[in-house]
């Protein structure tokens, strides 16, 4: 039996600001019914999809247990259906998990979000804080990702310029991504002129407010191979959770990332992760964290990722074809919505994004005040 | 159908105390009390763990992600860390998930950890927030329910139904009252059983407040390991030898009239069928069950164990299901009598497991437990059914020829 676990099928929905005539049930069966569509599976245990993974937050979806609204869409009539609530990335770690572990042979992973129900996300990500110290004075995770700014540009010289490009790049990606069809080109300029919200960060260096959903099948390797002509094998993943108080942490440095990083390069035996990929989808909800990430992910020393933007490194590495997180998907799916892309690209099915002969992709993911939480996985084709 | 890649094993657990109030410490204080305890009794410490799987509710304390803020109980800093919830199954669905994550080889040991603080929100509310806002809300009554009360007057006749419930109940408080760890140990004696049945005041129909389940603070941690650490260690597991999940549409009526099979029956056919368990009454040493009020303590021993009739009733009415019977159910005293909700699964698998390892203190029961039973219930009827035991698998040697 093998160790592998392939990725045989993806979808999403179009990654748009508000969704307001679609249940979020309606958003993850219209992902069900196109994986259902590539790969001819049905549900059940031994003969389709053994077990399905899902991805939501009661706070988000405002229902305690926020999947048992799903179970009627997700095939868990008398079937085995769990919640990640976490990155959505972690539902891939897991899906290879049950899989690796003989468990299960074919997953389903799901992941719905629709930032677009709250008032505002601040307020959920508020909620994150504790009551005692942190909630009082006004924290959540815009204000947070503010002072990470300040202390990054601070330490790095990142500057409002850098900023700017990197939005700018960004939203070019994302004007061209079927996927985003909201997302607009935007001037330097017109970035440097958007209003502040978290000193010195400014509404276009934020991500948009989306609505969505994103679906992939994953499988052991004998079934992936009978289930596609191009699966993606998950060949490495790692994870890793910092400590809370800001204060207690080096905002300036990605620590966690660089951990999370290690773990994933050690099991997909990545020795040189700056030569090791030929695309990068990592999650950028904030501008000045696409240099931090990419310091932390071992794709330039650290420290330099403002100098290796400078030369045209984003661009070299293939970092975000898709537009990444700046261009449009909810914070809570981006690692997962990351792995979609990634596996697309390597299964040679990325329209005009496309990089040619892609065989080996990253895909990040990040939750949290300030990028508490990362985990990485190593997508990899035949 | 499945094939265990590697063989896992429960090597320590940490329970709080369980109590309708701890002000005394804030929820990561509340975890580290039995993160600690989980792993002075595995014999290890902070750094053998790879990775801290976490789960609760968030709509209870209104704390968003709270793996977060709660690092700092869970000791998951620079750790990997995954987080699962699935409701009221969701101690369960950890324990499935450190499973899977040893026997995959991606860890050797994983520290699990189900915590719920009660207190800091309102249960029944928030439970209720469960249901459709636009069709079911407004009908939804958190976890209280009638209808099984009713279903079994229904069908033994009153007097012998609700005999049967409140004997039950006195059964889990005479276990509680051996659990240093529960909650409610009220000291109820089998004579008082017809006066409570009288008296207890009633919530819904014949579901009495004694019936009902607590709602409680509390954490619990597991550590689990693979088996080469565990013979490394020395340790006396209590192995994983399988499990299932069985949930099922939030919509009750979705197919009519027509009677739906219960999850708990589905779940234990599926899990005795592929372990070869034809009788398990006889297969099996001991039951912790996940009963949120008696009358589906009661209801549900018919499902789980595959019986018809009024079998379930007897296993009650003659004290079979006590810890000193043939087929002790929650020693532990049960949900009943403790109810932190997002560790009250994972209380379930831990309690079978020391019960299995021998040191579950003056609740362990007087046989020897070689196989046991652990479900958690939570959603709309979902079930997760684990089978632990004393052994290791035979599992064919790695590269064999599986």
């Amino acid at each position: 039996m093998s160790d592998r676990v392939g990725i045989c099928a993806v979808a999403q929905t179009p990654w748009v600001q508000n969704l307001w005539g679609q249940r979020f049930q309606g958003l993850a069966l219209g992902v069900v019914e196109d994986l259902r569509r590539q790969t001819g599976l049905g549900f059940g245990e031994g003969t389709g999809i053994d077990a399905t993974v899902s991805v939501s937050d009661d706070l988000y979806d405002a229902r305690t247990i926020s999947n048992n609204a799903l179970t009627d869409v997700l095939g868990a009539h008398h079937g085995c259906e769990e919640k990640v609530a976490q990155d959505g990335l972690q539902a891939l770690t897991y899906g290879l998990a049950m899989i690796r572990s003989g468990h299960a042979q074919v997953v389903l992973v799901v992941g719905h979000c629709k930032e677009s129900q709250g008032q505002s996300r601040n307020q959920v990500t508020h909620l994150a804080f504790d009551p005692f110290f942190t909630r009082p004075v006004g924290l959540d995770f815009l204000a947070a990702a503010g002072l990470q700014a300040q202390a990054y540009m601070a330490r790095s010289g990142l500057s409002a310029r850098h900023l700017a490009e990197i939005v700018v790049r960004a939203r070019a990606a994302g004007a061209a991504n079927p996927f985003t069809p909201e997302v607009t080109a935007l001037t330097e300029d017109e970035v440097l002129a958007s209003p502040l919200v978290a000193d010195p960060l400014r509404q276009a260096h934020v991500s948009p407010v989306s609505d969505g959903a994103v679906g992939l099948i994953l499988a052991s390797e004998d079934r992936a191979r009978a289930l596609s002509d191009t699966p993606v094998w998950i060949e490495g993943v790692g994870s890793c959770l910092d400590t809370f108080f800001l204060g207690d942490r080096d905002l300036a440095a990605p620590w966690a990332l660089q951990q999370a990083a290690a773990r994933a390069y050690r099991r997909a035996g990545v020795s040189d992760p700056t030569t090791a990929f030929d695309l990068v989808e990592l999650s950028d909800p904030y501008a000045y964290q696409q240099p931090l990430w990419l310091e932390g992910l071992g794709l330039c020393p650290e420290g330099k990722g403002p100098r290796f933007l400078d030369g045209g490194g984003a661009e070299r590495a293939n970092v975000n074809r898709s537009g990444g997180v700046l261009a449009g998907n909810p914070v809570l799916l981006g690692g997962l919505v990351r792995a979609a892309e990634a596996a697309l690209q390597l299964m040679g099915k990325a329209g005009a994004r496309q990089v040619p002969n892609a065989r080996r992709a990253l895909a990040h993911g990040t939750m949290g005040p300030a990028g508490q939480f990362h985990a990485v996985a190593v997508l990899e084709r035949d | 159908m499945t094939t265990k890649r590697r063989n896992v094993g429960i090597i320590g657990v940490g329970q709080t105390v369980y109590s309708s109030h701890r002000e005394d410490v804030n929820q990561p204080e509340l975890i580290w009390e039995a993160v600690d305890l989980a792993l002075k009794d595995a014999g290890v410490t902070l750094d053998d763990i790879g990775c801290v799987v976490h789960g609760n509710m968030e709509l209870f304390e209104m704390v968003h992600q709270p793996d977060l803020w709660h690092v700092l109980g869970t000791g998951a800093y620079g750790k990997e860390a995954l987080r699962v919830t699935t409701g009221g199954t969701t101690g369960a669905t950890l324990a499935c998930v450190g499973d899977q994550l040893v026997a995959s080889g991606l860890h050797d040991l994983v520290l699990v950890v189900g915590f719920e603080k009660l207190q800091e929100g309102h249960t029944t509310g928030g439970i209720t927030n469960m249901a459709d806002p636009l069709w079911g809300r407004s009908l939804q009554t958190g976890a209280l329910t009638g209808m099984t009360a009713q279903a079994v007057i229904d069908e033994f006749g009153e007097e012998r139904a609700k005999r049967a419930a409140m004997r039950h109940r006195v059964i889990m408080d005479r276990h509680a009252m051996k659990n240093r760890f529960a909650h409610r140990r009220f000291g109820l004696t089998f004579d008082q059983i017809d006066d409570l049945a009288r008296t207890s005041p009633p919530l819904v129909g014949e579901l009495r407040m004694i019936h009902m389940c607590s709602q409680s603070d509390g954490a619990c941690a597991v550590v689990m390991a693979g088996q080469e650490v565990i013979e490394r260690l020395g340790k006396k597991a209590a192995w994983v030898h399988d499990h299932v999940t069985v949930h099922r549409e939030e919509t009750f009526t979705l197919f009519g009239e027509e009677k739906v099979k219960p999850t708990m029956r589905v779940a234990a056919e599926r899990l005795f069928a592929r372990n070869g368990i034809t009788d398990p009454r006889r297969q099996l040493d001991l039951f912790e069950m996940y009963d949120p009020s008696s009358w589906w303590g009661l209801d549900w021993l018919r499902e789980f164990l595959l019986l018809e009739g009024d079998a379930h009733l007897k296993m009650v009415e003659n004290d079979e299901i006590a810890l000193d019977g043939p087929f002790p159910v929650n020693p532990s005293g049960g949900v009943v009598a403790s109810n932190p909700i997002g560790a009250t699964a994972l209380v379930r698998v831990a309690e079978a497991a020391n019960q299995i390892r021998g040191c579950a203190g003056d609740h362990q029961v007087t046989k020897t437990v070689r196989r046991a039973l652990a479900s958690g219930f939570g959603g709309t009827y979902w079930t997760v059914l684990l089978l632990l035991g004393a052994d290791p698998l035979p599992l064919p040697a790695p590269g064999g020829a599986a």
